[in-house]
Protein backbone atom coordinates (compact mmCIF):
# COMPACT_ATOMS: atom_id res chain seq x y z
CA UNK A 1 0.00 0.00 0.00
CA UNK A 2 2.67 2.31 0.82
CA UNK A 3 5.72 1.14 -1.31
CA UNK A 4 6.11 2.27 -4.72
CA UNK A 5 7.44 -0.24 -7.20
CA UNK A 6 8.97 0.75 -10.74
CA UNK A 7 9.98 -1.70 -12.81
CA UNK A 8 9.78 -4.74 -10.46
CA UNK A 9 11.27 -3.08 -7.45
CA UNK A 10 9.94 -1.68 -4.45
CA UNK A 11 10.92 1.42 -2.92
CA UNK A 12 9.80 2.89 0.56
CA UNK A 13 10.20 6.29 -0.64
CA UNK A 14 8.02 8.03 -3.10
CA UNK A 15 10.00 11.09 -3.38
CA UNK A 16 12.24 11.27 -5.98
CA UNK A 17 15.36 13.69 -6.23
CA UNK A 18 17.86 15.65 -8.02
CA UNK A 19 21.26 16.03 -7.06
CA UNK A 20 21.78 19.46 -9.18
CA UNK A 21 22.18 22.97 -7.84
CA UNK A 22 23.37 22.63 -4.51
CA UNK A 23 26.54 24.13 -2.77
CA UNK A 24 28.46 21.53 -2.49
CA UNK A 25 28.44 17.45 -1.99
CA UNK A 26 28.24 17.97 1.60
CA UNK A 27 24.70 19.69 1.60
CA UNK A 28 24.11 17.48 -1.46
CA UNK A 29 24.41 14.46 0.69
CA UNK A 30 22.45 15.88 3.59
CA UNK A 31 19.48 17.18 1.60
CA UNK A 32 19.44 13.67 -0.04
CA UNK A 33 19.20 11.97 3.37
CA UNK A 34 16.58 14.66 5.04
CA UNK A 35 13.93 13.86 1.68
CA UNK A 36 14.54 9.64 2.47
CA UNK A 37 14.81 9.78 -1.19
CA UNK A 38 15.94 6.17 -2.46
CA UNK A 39 16.50 7.30 -6.31
CA UNK A 40 18.64 10.09 -7.21
CA UNK A 41 18.98 11.95 -10.72
CA UNK A 42 22.27 12.61 -11.96
CA UNK A 43 23.59 14.24 -14.98
CA UNK A 44 26.09 12.39 -17.26
CA UNK A 45 28.60 15.07 -18.50
CA UNK A 46 32.31 15.66 -20.55
CA UNK A 47 34.67 15.89 -18.04
CA UNK A 48 36.27 19.04 -17.99
CA UNK A 49 39.93 19.23 -19.71
CA UNK A 50 42.45 20.21 -17.20
CA UNK A 51 39.89 20.21 -14.27
CA UNK A 52 41.56 19.03 -10.94
CA UNK A 53 40.88 15.62 -11.26
CA UNK A 54 41.61 14.93 -7.60
CA UNK A 55 38.36 16.94 -6.30
CA UNK A 56 35.78 14.20 -4.78
CA UNK A 57 32.79 12.91 -6.97
CA UNK A 58 29.11 12.79 -6.72
CA UNK A 59 29.90 8.91 -6.63
CA UNK A 60 31.89 9.34 -3.61
CA UNK A 61 29.44 11.79 -1.60
CA UNK A 62 26.00 9.23 -2.61
CA UNK A 63 27.45 5.92 -3.27
CA UNK A 64 25.70 3.68 -6.23
CA UNK A 65 25.47 1.02 -3.49
CA UNK A 66 23.01 3.01 -1.13
CA UNK A 67 21.44 4.98 -3.55
CA UNK A 68 19.31 3.88 -6.98
CA UNK A 69 20.40 6.23 -9.25
CA UNK A 70 18.51 7.98 -12.28
CA UNK A 71 20.99 9.22 -15.30
CA UNK A 72 19.11 11.89 -16.96
CA UNK A 73 19.34 13.35 -20.33
CA UNK A 74 19.04 16.99 -19.53
CA UNK A 75 20.10 19.09 -21.88
CA UNK A 76 19.32 16.81 -24.73
CA UNK A 77 17.30 18.28 -27.80
CA UNK A 78 17.62 15.33 -30.27
CA UNK A 79 16.79 11.59 -29.02
CA UNK A 80 19.80 10.38 -31.10
CA UNK A 81 22.18 12.44 -28.42
CA UNK A 82 19.68 10.87 -25.16
CA UNK A 83 20.27 7.46 -26.67
CA UNK A 84 24.17 8.21 -26.71
CA UNK A 85 24.30 9.84 -23.04
CA UNK A 86 21.81 6.87 -21.35
CA UNK A 87 24.84 4.78 -23.24
CA UNK A 88 27.12 6.11 -21.73
CA UNK A 89 25.55 6.17 -18.39
CA UNK A 90 24.98 2.30 -18.38
CA UNK A 91 28.92 1.75 -19.05
CA UNK A 92 29.69 4.72 -16.67
CA UNK A 93 27.29 2.91 -14.03
CA UNK A 94 28.52 -0.64 -14.63
CA UNK A 95 25.57 -1.65 -16.90
CA UNK A 96 22.74 -0.27 -14.77
CA UNK A 97 19.87 0.12 -16.75
CA UNK A 98 17.14 2.33 -15.12
CA UNK A 99 17.26 5.32 -16.50
CA UNK A 100 15.40 9.09 -16.73
CA UNK A 101 14.55 9.84 -20.42
CA UNK A 102 13.92 13.71 -21.46
CA UNK A 103 14.20 15.64 -24.57
CA UNK A 104 13.75 18.94 -24.97
CA UNK A 105 12.51 21.46 -26.76
CA UNK A 106 13.68 24.65 -26.15
CA UNK A 107 16.33 26.20 -23.99
CA UNK A 108 13.95 28.76 -22.91
CA UNK A 109 11.19 26.81 -21.03
CA UNK A 110 12.42 23.40 -21.19
CA UNK A 111 9.65 22.35 -22.51
CA UNK A 112 9.80 18.61 -23.74
CA UNK A 113 9.72 17.52 -27.34
CA UNK A 114 7.61 14.81 -27.18
CA UNK A 115 8.30 13.65 -30.94
CA UNK A 116 11.83 13.24 -30.24
CA UNK A 117 11.37 11.40 -26.74
CA UNK A 118 8.89 8.68 -28.33
CA UNK A 119 11.68 8.37 -31.29
CA UNK A 120 13.90 7.90 -28.33
CA UNK A 121 11.70 5.71 -25.80
CA UNK A 122 11.71 3.64 -28.72
CA UNK A 123 15.26 2.78 -29.17
CA UNK A 124 15.94 2.49 -25.65
CA UNK A 125 12.98 0.24 -24.58
CA UNK A 126 14.14 -2.12 -27.73
CA UNK A 127 18.08 -1.74 -25.86
CA UNK A 128 16.90 -3.03 -22.69
CA UNK A 129 16.99 -0.02 -20.63
CA UNK A 130 14.06 0.53 -18.11
CA UNK A 131 13.13 4.06 -18.98
CA UNK A 132 11.14 6.35 -16.60
CA UNK A 133 10.21 9.42 -19.11
CA UNK A 134 9.87 13.25 -18.82
CA UNK A 135 6.83 14.45 -20.77
CA UNK A 136 4.17 17.12 -21.00
CA UNK A 137 0.98 16.82 -19.74
CA UNK A 138 -0.89 15.51 -22.29
CA UNK A 139 -2.78 12.29 -21.38
CA UNK A 140 -2.38 10.90 -25.49
CA UNK A 141 1.52 10.92 -25.26
CA UNK A 142 1.62 9.79 -21.73
CA UNK A 143 0.10 6.36 -22.98
CA UNK A 144 1.80 6.08 -25.87
CA UNK A 145 5.12 6.29 -24.14
CA UNK A 146 3.29 3.76 -21.69
CA UNK A 147 2.60 1.54 -24.75
CA UNK A 148 6.29 2.00 -25.98
CA UNK A 149 7.60 -0.09 -22.73
CA UNK A 150 8.19 2.78 -20.36
CA UNK A 151 8.18 1.77 -16.76
CA UNK A 152 7.14 4.78 -15.62
CA UNK A 153 5.81 8.35 -16.85
CA UNK A 154 6.81 11.62 -15.50
CA UNK A 155 4.58 14.61 -16.72
CA UNK A 156 5.07 17.83 -15.42
CA UNK A 157 3.77 19.68 -12.93
CA UNK A 158 5.06 23.08 -14.19
CA UNK A 159 7.93 24.24 -16.03
CA UNK A 160 11.98 22.80 -14.77
CA UNK A 161 12.76 24.89 -11.79
CA UNK A 162 9.82 27.28 -12.37
CA UNK A 163 8.67 26.47 -8.68
CA UNK A 164 4.88 26.98 -10.28
CA UNK A 165 3.19 24.41 -8.90
CA UNK A 166 0.66 21.99 -10.05
CA UNK A 167 -0.91 24.28 -13.16
CA UNK A 168 -3.10 21.38 -14.69
CA UNK A 169 -3.98 18.76 -12.35
CA UNK A 170 -7.13 17.70 -14.35
CA UNK A 171 -4.50 16.50 -17.31
CA UNK A 172 -2.84 14.90 -14.21
CA UNK A 173 -5.96 13.18 -12.88
CA UNK A 174 -6.58 12.17 -16.78
CA UNK A 175 -3.46 10.53 -17.16
CA UNK A 176 -3.39 8.94 -13.76
CA UNK A 177 -6.93 6.76 -14.98
CA UNK A 178 -5.55 5.44 -17.84
CA UNK A 179 -2.08 4.77 -16.68
CA UNK A 180 -0.66 1.14 -15.82
CA UNK A 181 2.90 2.45 -14.61
CA UNK A 182 3.27 4.73 -12.02
CA UNK A 183 2.77 8.50 -13.12
CA UNK A 184 5.57 10.17 -11.27
CA UNK A 185 5.15 14.31 -11.32
CA UNK A 186 8.35 15.48 -12.71
CA UNK A 187 9.44 19.25 -12.23
CA UNK A 188 7.47 22.19 -11.34
CA UNK A 189 6.99 21.66 -7.51
CA UNK A 190 7.52 24.72 -5.78
CA UNK A 191 7.12 24.26 -1.88
CA UNK A 192 5.62 20.98 0.54
CA UNK A 193 2.08 21.94 -0.73
CA UNK A 194 2.97 21.50 -4.11
CA UNK A 195 4.35 17.87 -3.33
CA UNK A 196 0.94 17.32 -1.22
CA UNK A 197 -1.43 18.21 -4.12
CA UNK A 198 0.64 15.68 -6.75
CA UNK A 199 0.17 12.90 -3.80
CA UNK A 200 -3.82 13.95 -3.38
CA UNK A 201 -4.43 13.64 -6.82
CA UNK A 202 -3.63 9.83 -6.82
CA UNK A 203 0.58 10.33 -8.00
CA UNK A 204 2.55 7.79 -7.43
CA UNK A 205 5.31 9.56 -6.58
CA UNK A 206 6.97 12.83 -6.96
CA UNK A 207 10.52 13.57 -8.51
CA UNK A 208 11.99 17.11 -7.86
CA UNK A 209 15.23 19.29 -7.42
CA UNK A 210 15.34 22.72 -7.46
CA UNK A 211 12.71 23.12 -4.43
CA UNK A 212 14.87 21.68 -2.46
CA UNK A 213 17.89 23.23 -3.55
CA UNK A 214 17.35 26.30 -4.32
CA UNK A 215 15.37 26.93 -1.24
CA UNK A 216 16.93 29.60 1.87
CA UNK A 217 17.07 25.70 3.48
CA UNK A 218 18.05 22.93 1.50
CA UNK A 219 17.90 20.46 4.31
CA UNK A 220 14.88 21.88 6.20
CA UNK A 221 13.27 21.66 3.23
CA UNK A 222 13.98 18.10 1.89
CA UNK A 223 12.82 17.31 5.29
CA UNK A 224 9.48 18.96 4.98
CA UNK A 225 9.29 17.97 1.10
CA UNK A 226 9.22 13.81 2.71
CA UNK A 227 6.46 14.53 5.33
CA UNK A 228 4.52 16.44 2.76
CA UNK A 229 4.71 13.66 -0.26
CA UNK A 230 3.68 10.83 3.03
CA UNK A 231 1.25 13.38 3.67
CA UNK A 232 -0.82 13.51 0.47
CA UNK A 233 -0.36 9.68 -0.14
CA UNK A 234 -2.13 8.98 3.16
CA UNK A 235 -4.62 11.54 2.39
CA UNK A 236 -5.39 10.18 -0.95
CA UNK A 237 -5.27 6.45 0.62
CA UNK A 238 -7.87 7.81 3.43
CA UNK A 239 -9.78 9.17 0.48
CA UNK A 240 -11.33 13.27 1.38
CA UNK A 241 -14.65 13.89 2.15
CA UNK A 242 -16.63 15.71 -0.76
CA UNK A 243 -16.79 19.32 -1.10
CA UNK A 244 -19.74 20.76 -0.20
CA UNK A 245 -20.10 24.18 -1.11
CA UNK A 246 -22.19 26.28 0.73
CA UNK A 247 -23.58 23.32 3.06
CA UNK A 248 -22.43 23.78 5.91
CA UNK A 249 -22.55 21.03 8.43
CA UNK A 250 -21.54 21.15 12.37
CA UNK A 251 -19.25 18.85 13.84
CA UNK A 252 -20.82 19.29 17.10
CA UNK A 253 -24.33 17.92 18.21
CA UNK A 254 -27.27 20.38 17.01
CA UNK A 255 -29.36 19.27 19.99
CA UNK A 256 -29.13 20.10 23.91
CA UNK A 257 -27.53 23.32 23.48
CA UNK A 258 -27.88 25.02 26.85
CA UNK A 259 -31.03 27.45 26.80
CA UNK A 260 -32.72 26.33 23.90
CA UNK B 1 51.91 13.13 -34.75
CA UNK B 2 48.15 12.53 -34.56
CA UNK B 3 45.10 14.56 -33.56
CA UNK B 4 42.12 13.48 -31.62
CA UNK B 5 38.81 15.45 -30.78
CA UNK B 6 38.50 14.85 -27.28
CA UNK B 7 35.24 16.00 -25.87
CA UNK B 8 34.83 18.64 -28.65
CA UNK B 9 38.68 20.11 -28.60
CA UNK B 10 41.35 18.59 -30.55
CA UNK B 11 44.34 17.26 -29.15
CA UNK B 12 47.60 16.18 -30.48
CA UNK B 13 49.38 13.04 -29.77
CA UNK B 14 53.27 12.51 -30.67
CA UNK B 15 52.41 8.85 -31.49
CA UNK B 16 49.26 6.35 -30.90
CA UNK B 17 49.08 5.43 -27.25
CA UNK B 18 46.18 3.39 -25.75
CA UNK B 19 43.33 4.63 -24.36
CA UNK B 20 44.00 3.76 -20.84
CA UNK B 21 47.04 5.63 -21.35
CA UNK B 22 45.21 9.10 -22.41
CA UNK B 23 43.12 8.46 -19.67
CA UNK B 24 46.57 8.71 -17.30
CA UNK B 25 47.76 11.42 -18.99
CA UNK B 26 44.52 13.18 -17.85
CA UNK B 27 44.53 12.27 -14.86
CA UNK B 28 41.37 9.77 -15.06
CA UNK B 29 43.36 6.43 -13.89
CA UNK B 30 40.84 4.81 -11.90
CA UNK B 31 38.20 7.38 -11.82
CA UNK B 32 34.42 6.46 -12.70
CA UNK B 33 34.52 7.44 -16.27
CA UNK B 34 32.86 6.26 -19.06
CA UNK B 35 34.16 6.42 -23.08
CA UNK B 36 32.97 7.05 -26.40
CA UNK B 37 35.07 6.37 -29.48
CA UNK B 38 33.39 7.48 -32.66
CA UNK B 39 30.15 6.84 -31.36
CA UNK B 40 30.63 3.82 -29.95
CA UNK B 41 31.12 2.66 -26.08
CA UNK B 42 34.29 1.50 -25.19
CA UNK B 43 33.97 -1.35 -22.25
CA UNK B 44 36.29 -0.30 -19.22
CA UNK B 45 37.52 -3.56 -19.88
CA UNK B 46 39.51 -2.55 -23.14
CA UNK B 47 40.83 0.94 -22.40
CA UNK B 48 44.15 -0.77 -22.64
CA UNK B 49 43.63 -2.89 -26.31
CA UNK B 50 42.32 0.46 -27.90
CA UNK B 51 45.34 2.33 -29.53
CA UNK B 52 44.06 5.83 -30.52
CA UNK B 53 44.30 6.76 -34.59
CA UNK B 54 44.31 9.81 -35.52
CA UNK B 55 41.11 11.91 -36.78
CA UNK B 56 39.47 9.66 -33.32
CA UNK B 57 36.41 11.40 -31.90
CA UNK B 58 36.45 10.61 -28.08
CA UNK B 59 33.72 11.38 -25.46
CA UNK B 60 35.07 11.50 -22.10
CA UNK B 61 32.15 11.56 -19.24
CA UNK B 62 31.41 11.49 -15.36
CA UNK B 63 28.21 11.60 -13.52
CA UNK B 64 27.60 15.46 -12.21
CA UNK B 65 24.67 16.42 -9.85
CA UNK B 66 21.64 16.42 -11.87
CA UNK B 67 17.43 16.76 -11.58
Amino acid sequence: MHTLTIAGKTYSSRLLVGTGKYKDFDETKQAVDASGAQIVTVAIRRTNLGQDASQPSLLDALPPSKYTYLPNTAGCYTAEDAIRTLRLARELLDGHTLVKLEVLGDPKTLFPNVVETLRAAEVLVKDGFQVMVYTSDDPIIAKQLEEIGCVAVMPLASLIGSGMGILNPWNLQIIMEHAQVPIIVDAGVGTASDATIAMELGCDAVLMNTAIAQAQNPVLMASAMKKAVQAGREAYLAGRMPKKIYTASPSSPTGGVIGT
Amino acid sequence: MITLTVNGSPQQLDARISLAQLLENMQLSGKRVAVERNGEIVPRSQYAQVKLQDGDQLEIVVAVGGG
